[in-house]
């Protein structure tokens, strides 16, 4: 096998990573202040990327305008199934939450199943992404490459609002404790709104990166999504740091796998997942 | 360990009520079972009793324990194709492949029959609930979800890449046998009461646990695990028995299936099994001794009738889930039995 094939490889890692990492942090986010698992993230996903797919076959609107409009409109269905459904749940345990975006992942993935089929739909990656480089020792399709950074980027973006701005500070605050920071006269219900909306957005725009990489369909987020899963079991949910170093770490790990033994690709995040709950139950960047 | 005693004689009228509501349920539903193959297609009810008994092991979990299992398809589709392939195949380890380097065993058995195929099935189930358990319980509640979901998906890359389970076409035209060598189950109907008969047992085996000396720690836990704590139970131990109980069971439910059914397939180690059980306990009623088999009767029934509309039923089950969670938590059976609580006491 040769190095070519073995950068290949890793470049795939990456791009799967900068998702899981994309995802992850979506999850944590999300946890942090509203104490449930969204298993509807992986459909909210899915919905992000069909958005795109929509956008430039039905109003003609290119990729960029997609990266932004897809997770506005996709998060805004976030909002609205927050307000709707979600706030009932807040004062019963935190198990109904999860049931409940199940649901709501059969629901949206089943419509669109019935509606496009199973089989894939394309979306090319526009026009000034096309092609690549050669470095050399690999060819770098210049669509990951833009999908790798940009990645890096809203990971770090959403880090640093986290941890470094006032309003990241309110968020953390009302995570520790809401009625306190409700008693401060911040917001607190209206807070917890937006930031499930941000985190489902935050799915969104990794299904508008995902679209021309791989095709769009109504069940790329399923199993995208128990992958993800792991990989907030691995990192531990309490840090946002952790969630992006995981994330990418994974998917490196995964590209290796591939290559030097294809048979356990599908499995090795699982299997380090159970190696992980042995030694460090409560994950590799998480607080007891 | 020592136990604390349980005081004998404080059995109160609530109690007495509980025990002859649940025994009264119990017989006028084998007396239901017994006829219904008569006046339904039996096929439909037999697969409805293999799901009930699967619920019911779920229900272990969740409705005395408290722990969500998101993962449960992997005891119940793992349990099946051990019961196919050693009812087909019998076991043949000529070599085993680790790591692509062969090593030699020479193992042979002939085909199993059906009855010790489903014991050895059941075995092999309750190793892996071992396993799955010990890594499952290091966490708690969302985390303990996510754990088993991913161990389930593990397992079930492994059943779609290992050589015994047929792949994407799985184990197909398993042979039914004859029951202890004497009765030929090629009958539909004598194989129907014999999943009935492996139905109440299961069930009875589940009420027995629940009503349990055990069970009532368990029950303890789910309240409040700080304080069974404090008074001096292990509670991982009792979490890992509950678990390795619900596995074991969930077995016998998938093994049966696979002799029944005279197949084993993805299907049944797919995730969307793990989310079925859970939609088939909520339906019925977590916590109650006999709502999952409701459950259970109303998801099956959803799908063999509903078939041609395809997608639609993932969709249905999708709004169910929603409606049951935002405005129906007791399920169908948990309302009745507080209307009749109601009723009871004015």
């Amino acid at each position: 096998m040769s190095t070519q094939a073995l950068f290949g490889q890793l470049l795939i890692g990456l791009i799967n990573g900068s998702f899981y990492a994309l995802l992850s942090l979506g999850l944590a986010v999300i946890f942090g202040l509203l104490n449930i698992i969204n298993f509807a993230h992986g459909a909210q996903y899915m919905l992000g990327a069909f958005a795109a797919y929509f956008l430039l076959n039905k109003a003609g609107l290119s990729y960029w305008w997609a990266l932004v409009v897809a997770p506005l409109v996709v998060g805004a269905t976030g909002v609205a199934i927050e307000r709707l459904m979600l706030q009932r749940l807040y004062k019963l345990d935190h198990l109904y939450g999860l049931l409940l975006t199940f649901g709501l992942a059969l629901i949206f993935e089943g419509v669109f199943r019935n509606e496009f089929g199973s089989a894939g739909l394309p979306y090319s990656a526009p026009e000034s992404l096309t092609g690549g480089l050669n470095l050399g020792f690999m060819f770098l399709p210049r669509y990951r490459a833009w999908v790798i950074g940009a990645s890096l980027v809203i990971c770090l973006g959403t880090w640093f609002t986290i941890e470094r701005t006032r309003l990241g500070a309110n968020l953390r605050a009302a995570t520790e404790n809401p009625t306190l920071v409700q008693a401060f006269g911040v917001n607190v219900p209206r807070m917890i709104t937006l930031t499930y909306g941000a985190g489902v957005g935050l799915a969104a725009l990794a299904g508008v990166f995902a679209a021309p990489i791989y095709q769009v369909s109504p069940q790329m987020g399923s199993s995208l999504i128990i992958v993800v899963f792991a990989v907030v079991v691995i990192g531990g949910m309490g840090s946002i740091m952790g969630s992006i170093v995981t994330g990418f770490g994974l998917g490196l790990i995964e590209g290796l796998t591939k290559y030097f033994y294809p048979e356990a690709s599908n499995t090795v995040i699982f299997v380090i997942m159970a190696i992980v709950l042995m030694v460090r139950p409560q994950g590799l960047f998480g607080q007891r | 360990m020592k136990e604390p005693e349980i005081p004998q004689n404080l059995t109160s009228r609530d109690e007495i009520w509980e025990a002859r509501y649940h025994r009264n349920s119990f017989l006028l539903m084998m007396v239901v079972l017994a006829i219904a193959p008569w006046l339904i297609y039996p096929q439909f009810v037999m697969l409805a009793l293999c799901f009930g008994l699967f619920a019911c092991a779920f229900n272990l979990l969740i409705g005395f324990g408290g722990l969500l299992s998101f993962g449960h398809a992997m005891f119940l589709g793992m349990s099946s194709y051990f019961a196919a392939y050693l009812a087909k195949s019998g076991l043949n380890l000529e070599t085993v492949t680790i790591f692509s380097r062969p090593f030699t065993l020479g193992l042979h058995m002939a085909p199993l029959s059906p009855a010790l195929a489903i014991v050895a099935a059941v075995a092999g189930t309750t190793v892996l609930g071992y396993v799955a358990g010990l890594l499952a319980i290091k966490r708690q509640g969302i985390y303990f979800a996510m754990i088993t979901l991913a161990l389930a998906q593990m397992v079930f890359f492994f059943c779609l890449q290992a050589p015994f389970t047929g792949g994407e076409d799985g184990i197909q035209a398993v042979p039914r046998g004859k029951l202890f060598g004497v009765w030929s189950l090629s009958d539909d109907m004598l194989m129907y009461y014999v999943v009935m008969a492996v139905f109440a047992a299961g069930v009875l085996l589940i009420y027995r646990i629940i009503h349990s000396p055990f069970g009532q720690v368990l029950k303890a836990i789910r309240e409040n695990e700080p304080r069974a704590i404090s008074i001096g139970y292990r509670t991982e131990r009792y979490k890992l028995a509950a678990f390795v109980l619900s596995a074991a069971l969930s077995g016998l439910a998938g093994a049966t299936k696979a002799i029944a059914f005279q197949n084993a397939s993805l299907t049944d180690v797919q995730w969307q099994m793990s989310g079925e059980v859970v939609l088939m306990t909520l339906v019925g009623g977590m916590g109650t001794v006999f709502g999952p088999v409701v459950g259970a009767f109303v998801i099956v029934a959803m799908q063999f009738y509903l078939s041609d509309l395809g997608s639609w039923v993932a969709i249905a089950q999708g709004i169910i889930f929603v409606v049951c969670v935002l405005a129906f938590r007791r399920g169908i059976v948990g309302e009745i039995e507080a209307w009749l609580r109601a009723r009871q006491r004015p």
